[in-house]
């Protein structure tokens, strides 16, 4: 009988042992769940979603405060994957927060810019450069199409470009059989 | 030597027949050359010319982007001397008929080459010899154009073993590669030698399909007479005729008996291999100081005279064909071969680096394809597939859009060669489904690349303004502390009791170092107020005025006052 006893309790004190030391050298720095949904948002960091960037949305859809279907960025395929990861029901993206649209890009007209810098300060990424009273100008390499520089804009010179097809983008079409018709008697 | 063997590949009609008994012929300069400059992998050179500049034969167009892709781009020349007429967008010979930059010149019918020198290779360092390729315009030939000068790159570190001439040519129609090594054998031999030297390879194996005797002869011929080869490390070895014999990794491993794993490249096993065309465009480059403005492209299929010609980079492919002229039931035009080419948006596009054969196609022999049908997992494409993948796995996936799923099943060690199509009972293309799964993942990674970045950016915008605030806040604090340090001060020196206190205070407190102590509310009004009196008593830029001024400034104000109750008639004036 003691034996017995003395065996699990030493066994209980090793496992015990081995899984705190565990617990402090695996540690996971972070939340890794926020990472994963943060990894799927398209990082417009747009805040139409009601959260001052894409980060914060993660943490509150983590923290269950917000729903799945907040991001129009990330369209219908953005949802799905966030309803996958987080096995829960997809839905249509909530009209509230904005629609889909195709992805864009900020262009300055530069003659009519005044350098106000307001743009600037209102660019999530820090794609616009320029100074006071100088010329403003958008790395379109940089520019995520989140479209906060367009309201501060005192003289509307900012406009929403489509980015065009080139052959640098230019994907395979999905390969569709013609339907021929069947000669008529 | 022991030939070794890949799994799969078909045998398709040859068709090369016809094309290959004539020589090459000069297609002379069109009216138009339309050249543009994006033509091999990696960067879009930047124009060199404008509209309205004279250029010569072999003048650089368009310089290499070394600027964004590193090294991976190439330079592009004029192909005939005239006068630029436009850089401008036209149709690119690509499937998806969009436009891209093009330079369009006039050709002057001179054909003026630039001052063209030998390139003394062997007193250069390697990477001058690369950015001389570089700028020569030299990228591989076999149809994918990828530069040169990175291949030559990859044997710096260590010496290569083989070196691998591909000259299989092993897609029907297409002869082009049999014409040059049977009519140009010394010179591709030239340019192999050059290659060797430049890869200080231990061997060199040529490989030709054995359905072109004459070529092998040719070759052969050539490398009992070359003097320059110096060792019997060259050698020409007929591989039996297959498709796709002529893949990179399928002669490879045909010749080497060395299969490339997935992720891995043939030079990580000291294997590099060039297109018999490439060595071709070497030789002219170094020795005779041309960069790459010509090829040998086969125009065959619904023609009356399939033939080859040396055609200019930027020639129409309308006026290039109608030299073979094309039959009346011609409805379209393919760049490449019947397996991997691709249907041409129109007429008017340029041949370009990448053009080894433009196939005339017609309803009779090219049909459209017969209905898709269901897939009956029969497995003939994995008996088919020369990259021992499996075919019926990756159209599934793609079909289904599962691309990760298509990924695991290694979707991009697919060389589009066509086999599974072919053999297929169903008659399903095979390789749209895998072209459309290609193109879609390198979208989402473009994608997930830009938002990495944009994540990168915005974490670092939130970093640098919280640091910004924490250096406001740190500057008002040093602010506030250093103009109550003056007004201590100030106080000490007007009231020297409570100066006393103080340092009576900070001698008691022993421990403590000498710390201003702060001032009573009561004081700091006090002193404000004193402050406030001064700047009263302070001299104003109107305190001292001489007589002139002030009577100036009077009749300022008289004026004012009379316009005032002029504006105003029904109220009293502000003061």
């Amino acid at each position: 009988m003691l034996p017995a006893l003395l065996i699990m309790a030493l066994g209980a004190v090793l496992l015990g042992a081995a899984l705190g030391f565990a617990a402090v050298k695996f540690r996971v720095e972070g939340d890794p769940l926020t990472e994963k949904i943060d990894a799927i948002l398209p990082q417009t960091q747009c805040g139409q979603c009601g959260y001052p960037g894409c980060k914060p949305y993660a943490t509150a859809i983590a923290k269950g405060e917000a729903d799945i279907n907040q991001c129009p960025p990330g369209g219908d395929e953005g949802i799905r994957k966030l309803a996958d990861l987080l096995g829960r029901e997809y839905k249509p993206l909530s009209a509230e927060h904005g629609v889909e649209k195709p992805k864009a890009l900020a262009v300055i007209d530069e003659a009519r810019c005044i350098g106000c810098t307001l743009c600037i300060q209102a660019c999530p990424v820090d794609a616009i450069v320029g100074a006071a009273k100088q010329m403003h100008t958008v790395i379109a390499a940089q520019c995520t199409g989140c479209e906060l520089c367009v309201p501060p804009c005192p003289v509307d010179c900012i406009a929403m470009v489509p980015i065009a097809e080139d052959i640098s983008n230019w994907k395979w079409k999905y390969p569709v059989v013609a339907i021929k018709p069947v000669a008529t008697r | 030597m022991r030939l070794f063997n890949f799994n799969g590949g078909v045998k398709p009609e040859p068709h090369k027949k016809d094309a290959a008994e004539l020589p090459i012929a000069v297609s002379p300069a069109p009216t138009f050359l339309v050249i543009p400059l994006h033509q091999s992998i990696g960067g879009t050179p930047r124009p060199l010319v404008n509209a309205g500049d004279l250029v010569l034969k072999g003048q650089r167009i368009g310089a290499a982007d070394v600027s964004t892709l590193g090294e991976m781009s190439s330079a592009v020349h004029a192909s005939t001397s005239g006068q630029v007429v436009a850089v401008e967008e036209r149709c690119m010979p690509h499937p998806s008929g969009l436009s891209a930059l093009c330079v369009i010149i006039q050709p002057d019918g001179r054909d003026q080459w630039i001052a063209r020198q030998p390139f003394d290779y062997r007193h250069h360092s390697p990477s001058d010899t690369r950015a001389y390729l570089r700028d020569a315009g030299i990228v591989g030939l076999g149809g994918a154009v990828f530069p040169t000068h990175l291949k030559i790159s990859s044997g710096k570190h260590s010496a290569l073993d083989t070196l691998i001439i591909n000259g299989a040519e092993c897609e029907p129609f297409i002869t082009c590669d049999d014409r040059l090594m049977r009519e140009r054998a010394d010179a591709v031999l030239r340019g192999i030698v050059i290659l060797r030297e430049l890869l200080n390879a231990r061997q060199v194996l040529i490989g030709i399909e054995d359905n072109k005797p004459e070529a092998l002869a040719a070759i052969q011929a050539a490398l009992t007479t070359c003097t320059e080869k110096n060792d019997a490390a060259i050698k020409v070895v007929a591989v039996p005729t297959r498709y796709p014999a002529g893949g990179a990794k399928q002669l490879i491993r045909m010749l080497t008996g060395i299969e490339v794993p997935h992720g891995k490249r043939a030079t990580d096993y000291g294997v590099q291999c060039f297109n018999v065309g490439t060595a071709y465009a070497v030789y002219e480059a170094i020795a005779l100081g041309q960069p790459l403005v010509s090829r040998i492209v086969t125009v065959a299929g619904n023609v009356a005279a399939p033939r080859n010609y040396e055609v200019l980079i930027g020639t129409p492919m309308k006026d290039l064909i109608a030299h073979s002229h094309p039959l009346d039931d011609t409805n379209r035009l393919i760049m490449g071969g019947p397996m991997m080419g691709v249907t041409m948006p129109g007429a008017d596009v340029p041949v370009i680096k990448a053009t080894n054969c433009i196939l005339v196609g017609s309803p009779k022999l090219f049909p459209p394809p017969p209905p898709e049908m269901p897939c009956i997992r029969c497995g003939e494409c994995a008996k088919a597939c020369p990259a021992d993948l499996q075919p019926f796995e990756l159209y599934w996936f793609s079909r289904a859009k599962i691309f990760g799923k298509a990924q695991e099943y290694h979707l991009f060690d697919c060389i589009e060669c066509g086999c599974c199509a072919y053999v297929c009972p169903s008659n399903i293309p095979l390789v749209d489904y895998y072209r459309f799964a290609k193109s879609e993942i390198w979208a989402h990674e473009r994608e997930k690349a830009s938002a990495d970045e944009a994540r990168e950016r915005y974490e670092f915008r939130q970093l640098r303004e919280a640091r910004e605030q924490q250096e406001k806040a740190a500057r008002l604090a040093a602010k506030t502390a250093a103009s109550r340090a003056a007004l201590l001060a100030n106080m000490a020196e007007n009231n020297p009791v409570s100066n006393a206190t103080l340092v009576s205070e900070n001698t008691s407190g022993a421990t403590t170092p000498a710390k201003p102590a702060a001032p009573t509310p009561a004081e700091l009004i006090a002193a404000a107020l004193a402050r406030a009196r001064a700047q009263a008593t302070e001299a104003k830029n109107t305190t001292h005025l001489s007589t002139a001024q002030q009577a100036e400034i009077d009749a300022i104000e008289a004026r004012r006052a009379e316009i005032r109750t002029q504006a105003q008639p029904h109220f009293p004036p502000d003061d």
